[in-house]
C-alpha cells in the first residue's frame, strides 16, 4: 500500500473547491487540502510541502507558485505538468478543462495519472457549470431589457404586449440582429431622449 | 498571395504594444500573416502556452528564456529570444503609509536618484520590507535586487521579494501584504489612480537602458521555420519602429486602450508612453524621457551581453557557475537570427553582438552596417560596468 499523496487545491470558490475535492477522493485515499485565500500563497503551500498542487489555468495567482520551483534540491522541485512530459491527449484535456498542475519532481507518473484524470474530469464539470451560470445570467439580463423595451413600445405606440414583442421581432429579423440587441438599442435611445 | 496564420501570446501591458500595432496597423498583413493575438492570465500560463504550441511566439520577460537555459523554474522546455520588444518600462512604488513616512523624514520623491530613494526607503521601512514583483524571473526582480544590494546600506532583517500578479498589486498594497512594488506600466499608474501607492523610481533610474520584454519562441522553431520567423520578426520590428516615432505616441495609447486590449483608459496608458508620469494622488508629475523605449538606440537588438548580465545575476543568487551561466544565457538571445531576418527590412546592425553593459554615460555612435547606430546612455546607478568577456577567461 503506497503512502497517500498530499494534494493542495487552490480555489477561491467554496462550492467549486468541494466538487474538486470530492472527485479527488474518488481517485483514492489522498490527503487533500484547499487553499482559498490567495495571499501569501507560495509560503502557505511551501509549509504543507505537497506532492501535487492543482490550480485553475486562468488564475493570475498561478505566478505565485513559480517561487516554489526555486527550491534548492531538484527532488523537491515542483514542475509544471502538461508542458512536455505527459502524453498529448492528457495535455489537451487539461487545457480544455482549464486546470494546471504542479508535481514534485521525482514522483512516479503512474501514481499521478489517476489523480490527474479525476482532477481533469472535475475541472471540466466546474467549467461547464460556470459556462451554464454565465449563460443563465445573460439570458436573465436579456429578458429584463426586452421587458423594458416592450414597456416603452406599448406606451409610445399604444399597443398591447404581444404586438410590441412582434414589432421588435420583425425589426430584429429585418436587420439581422438579436431581439435583445434591438431592445437594448431602444432602451438606450429612450434614455437619451429623456 | 497565401495568408499564413500566426498566433502570438501576450499579457495586458504597455509593452505588448508592438504585437497590437503589428496587427492593427497592417504590419503583419504586409508580411502575408493572419496574426491572431491571445491574452494570457499569467506569465506561467503564457510560458506554458508557448511551450505547448498553443501559440507560435509570445511576449516574454527577458529573464524567462535565460532562466530556462539555466534549468531554473517549473518548466523544462527551452526558448529563444529573437528580438527585444522594448527597453525599460518598469516603475517602483511604495504604499501610502510608507510614502507618508518617507515624506515626513524629508524625502522629496525626485523620481531620479536611485541612491537617495533607496536610502529613504530603507530608513522608512525599518526592520521589514516586502516588495511585490510580477514573476520570480523578471527584470523587476533583477533590478530590485541589484538596487538594494548595491546601495551600500545594511538591508532590513526581513527583506522579502515576493510574487504578486500585476493586476493584484494595488490590492496587495492596500491590504498591507506588501510595502512596495516593481511593476510594468500601466499597473504602476493604475495603483496611483486608485490612491493606494506613490511612485518612487522608474526602472531606468537603476539601469538606464535595461532589456525588458522579448519576442520568444520555442528553441529551434525559428531555425525550422525560417520563412515564417522572418515574416513575424519583420512585422514586429516595423511595429516597434512605428511606435518609436514620437508623432505616433497618442495613437499608440488609443490603440492600446481599445476594447479587448488593455483594461485601462488611454489617458493612464499615455503617461507611460509619453514618459510623463503622475506619481501620487496629489497629482505630482515627473518627466522621464527614457521611461520606456521601443526602437531608438537599437532597443530591439538582442545583445548577448544583456542576456549574460541576467544569467550572471541569476547564477549569483541561485549558486550556479557564473562563467557557464553567462555563456548559456548568451546563446538564448539570437542576435544571429536578428541579423539574418531584419537586415533586408532596413535594420541597422551593430558590428558586434556583445558590448560592455553600463559603460555609456551619453548617447554614443558605434560601428554598424549602415553607420547610423547611436547607442543611448546605459549606465547602472552605481556606475559599475559589466564586461562579459571577463567571465569567459
Amino acid at each position: 500500500m503506497p503512502r497517500p499523496l498530499s494534494i493542495v487545491v487552490v480555489e477561491k470558490d467554496r462550492e467549486r473547491a468541494l466538487m474538486i475535492v470530492d472527485g479527488l477522493r474518488e481517485a483514492g485515499e489522498h490527503d487533500v487540502v484547499v487553499i482559498g485565500d490567495e495571499s501569501s500563497l507560495a509560503r502557505r503551500i511551501a509549509e504543507r510541502n505537497p506532492d501535487l498542487v492543482l490550480i485553475d489555468l486562468a488564475s493570475p495567482s498561478r505566478d505565485m507558485l513559480e517561487e516554489l520551483a526555486l527550491a534548492t534540491s531538484p527532488m523537491d522541485r515542483p514542475v509544471a505538468m502538461f508542458v512536455d512530459r505527459t502524453d498529448g491527449g492528457m495535455t489537451q484535456a487539461a487545457i480544455d478543462a482549464g486546470v494546471s498542475a504542479y508535481v514534485v519532481d521525482g514522483l512516479r507518473p503512474e501514481r499521478i495519472k489517476p489523480i490527474l484524470d479525476a482532477a481533469i474530469a472535475r475541472f471540466q464539470m466546474v467549467q461547464k457549470m460556470r459556462a451554464e451560470l454565465a449563460a443563465t445570467r445573460r439570458a436573465l439580463e436579456e429578458r429584463k431589457i426586452i421587458d423594458r423595451a416592450k414597456g416603452l413600445l406599448m406606451r409610445a405606440r399604444n399597443v398591447g404586449e404581444d404586438e410590441a414583442y412582434a414589432l421588435m421581432r420583425k425589426t430584429a429579423m429585418a436587420q439581422g440582429k438579436k431581439i435583445a440587441d434591438v431592445a437594448q438599442a431602444l432602451v438606450t435611445a429612450a434614455e437619451l431622449l429623456k | 498571395m497565401n495568408v499564413i496564420p500566426l498566433r502570438l501570446g501576450y499579457l495586458p501591458l504597455v509593452d505588448a504594444a508592438p504585437l497590437f500595432i503589428a496587427q492593427a496597423l497592417g504590419f503583419a498583413e504586409q508580411e502575408g500573416l493572419d496574426l491572431s493575438l491571445h491574452s494570457a492570465p499569467s506569465w506561467s500560463a503564457l510560458r506554458d502556452m508557448l511551450a505547448m504550441g498553443i501559440v507560435d511566439g509570445a511576449q516574454m520577460l527577458a529573464p524567462v528564456p535565460v532562466a530556462m537555459a539555466l534549468g531554473l523554474g517549473a518548466a523544462r522546455t527551452r526558448f529563444d529570444a529573437l528580438q527585444l520588444l522594448n527597453a525599460n518600462g518598469d516603475v517602483i512604488g511604495v504604499s501610502e503609509p510608507l510614502a507618508e513616512k518617507m515624506r515626513a523624514e524629508g524625502f522629496a520623491f525626485d523620481f531620479t536618484d536611485a541612491y537617495s530613494a533607496g536610502r529613504a526607503l530603507l530608513q522608512a521601512a525599518g526592520g521589514r520590507l516586502r516588495i511585490g514583483v510580477p514573476f520570480p524571473f523578471s527584470m523587476h526582480t533583477e533590478l530590485v535586487h541589484y538596487w538594494l544590494e548595491n546601495l551600500g546600506q545594511p538591508l532590513p532583517e526581513l527583506l522579502e521579494i515576493r510574487t504578486v500578479p500585476p493586476a493584484l498589486m494595488p490590492q496587495a498594497l492596500e491590504a498591507g501584504e506588501i510595502d512596495a512594488f516593481a511593476v510594468g506600466e500601466p499597473w504602476g499608474s493604475h495603483a496611483v489612480e486608485l490612491g493606494v501607492g506613490t511612485l518612487l523610481l522608474p526602472g531606468s533610474a537603476i539601469w538606464s537602458f535595461a532589456p525588458e520584454k522579448v519576442l520568444a519562441v520555442r528553441r529551434g522553431w525559428a531555425d525550422e521555420n525560417p520563412d515564417l520567423a522572418g515574416r513575424m520578426m519583420r512585422a514586429v520590428w516595423r511595429a516597434c519602429r512605428w511606435i518609436g516615432a514620437p508623432e505616433n505616441r497618442f495613437l499608440v495609447s488609443d490603440i492600446l486602450s481599445a476594447p479587448g486590449r488593455l483594461p485601462i483608459s488611454a489617458e493612464v496608458i499615455d503617461r507611460a508612453v509619453s514618459g510623463r508620469l503622475i506619481i501620487s494622488r496629489s497629482g505630482e508629475e515627473r518627466e522621464v524621457p527614457n521611461l520606456i523605449e521601443f526602437f531608438e538606440g537599437a532597443a530591439t537588438f538582442p545583445w548577448r551581453s544583456q542576456a549574460a548580465w541576467i544569467g550572471v545575476r541569476l547564477a549569483e543568487r541561485h549558486g550556479l557557475d557564473q562563467a557557464w551561466a553567462a555563456r548559456a544565457a548568451g546563446e538564448v538571445f539570437r542576435a544571429d537570427l536578428y541579423r539574418q531576418h531584419l537586415r533586408d527590412a532596413g535594420a541597422d546592425l551593430p558590428g558586434a553582438s556583445e558590448k560592455l553593459e553600463g559603460a555609456l554615460a551619453m548617447p554614443t555612435p558605434v560601428a554598424s552596417e549602415r553607420g547610423s547606430m547611436i547607442l543611448p546612455a546605459d549606465r547602472f546607478f552605481d556606475r559599475r560596468v559589466f564586461d562579459p568577456s571577463e567571465l569567459a577567461r
